[in-house]
């Protein structure tokens, strides 16, 4: 059977993808690979992932976005996740993940502010 | 003298692969909502579901995770228990510190998920795998 797919939009200059799926272990591979050769084959700066469909993120999920997050920032893409539930976040840090390194913001506006203010102070 | 604890019902799913995760995930999640925990609570329980419910799969070649309703001296808890069929864990106090792992990953697992709940007990043999409980209960 093979993977599904999770989408990846562009938006203005930036990428978008939306987790509205539950996420599991080799879906969340695929999109980190999917995602990586985006932003080299669309030559994006900046990236946002907006999971505030996301129930839960457990250290699996977590690693996943970091990584994503710092392969983007070399091959030269800020990343922003959007929208976590506040409770996701509470239970993130108790967990032991702080997701430094990671920007974060409450919404895609917000988001795709701060991420073209950040690609912008890079170049 | 403790008071007995008292299991109203139990539904178990098996762990096999990543996919199942999902539905273990889903299964806890509606038990949880059904026993009228917080978000927050909800939230946490589910997420150290879901760390052990990938360990049974990943270091311990799979297993099956139980969901029970448990009452206590009138407190009402969601308890879950994972028992996997690996060959245990040989160093129990390590693997239970945080950055301590034997299969590439962060190590948070096992600390983290036990962070996430009011009770949590791990036993583990060569002969009988790994079993972990966890229970939340009902503010």
């Amino acid at each position: 059977m093979a993977v599904e797919r999770i989408p990846i939009l562009r938006m203005g200059t930036c990428l978008l993808v939306t987790i509205q799926v539950d996420m599991y272990d080799q879906l969340a591979i695929a999109l980190q690979n999917d995602l990586s050769k985006a932003i080299s084959e669309r030559q994006t700066n900046c990236v946002l992932l907006d999971i505030s469909a996301l129930e839960i993120v457990d250290s699996f999920i977590g690693r996943m976005m970091a990584n994503t997050a710092a392969i983007g920032r070399i091959l030269g893409a800020e990343t922003v996740v959007v929208g976590m539930q506040p409770a996701v976040a509470i239970t993130l840090v108790e967990l032991g993940l702080s997701l430094r390194g990671i920007h974060t913001a409450l919404d895609v506006e917000r988001g795709m502010a701060l991420v073209e203010r950040a690609a912008a102070a890079r170049s | 003298m403790i008071a007995s604890v008292v299991v109203d019902k139990q539904t178990c799913f098996d762990l096999r692969s990543d996919i199942d995760v999902v539905a273990a995930r889903r299964g806890v999640r509606d038990w949880a909502r059904e026993l009228g925990l917080t978000v927050l609570d909800l939230t946490k329980v589910v997420t150290a579901a879901s760390e052990l419910a990938r360990n049974a799969i990943v270091h311990g070649g799979g297993g099956v995770m139980c969901l029970q309703i448990v009452r206590q001296a009138g407190r009402h808890g969601l308890r879950v228990t994972f028992q996997d069929h690996g060959p245990g864990i040989s160093a129990i106090d390590a693997a239970m510190k945080d950055g301590y792992s034997t299969a590439g990953g962060m190590g948070i697992g096992l600390p983290g998920a036990k962070r996430l709940v009011d009770d949590f007990h791990l036993s583990s043999t060569p002969s009988n795998g790994t079993c972990v409980t966890i229970v939340r209960w009902k503010a």
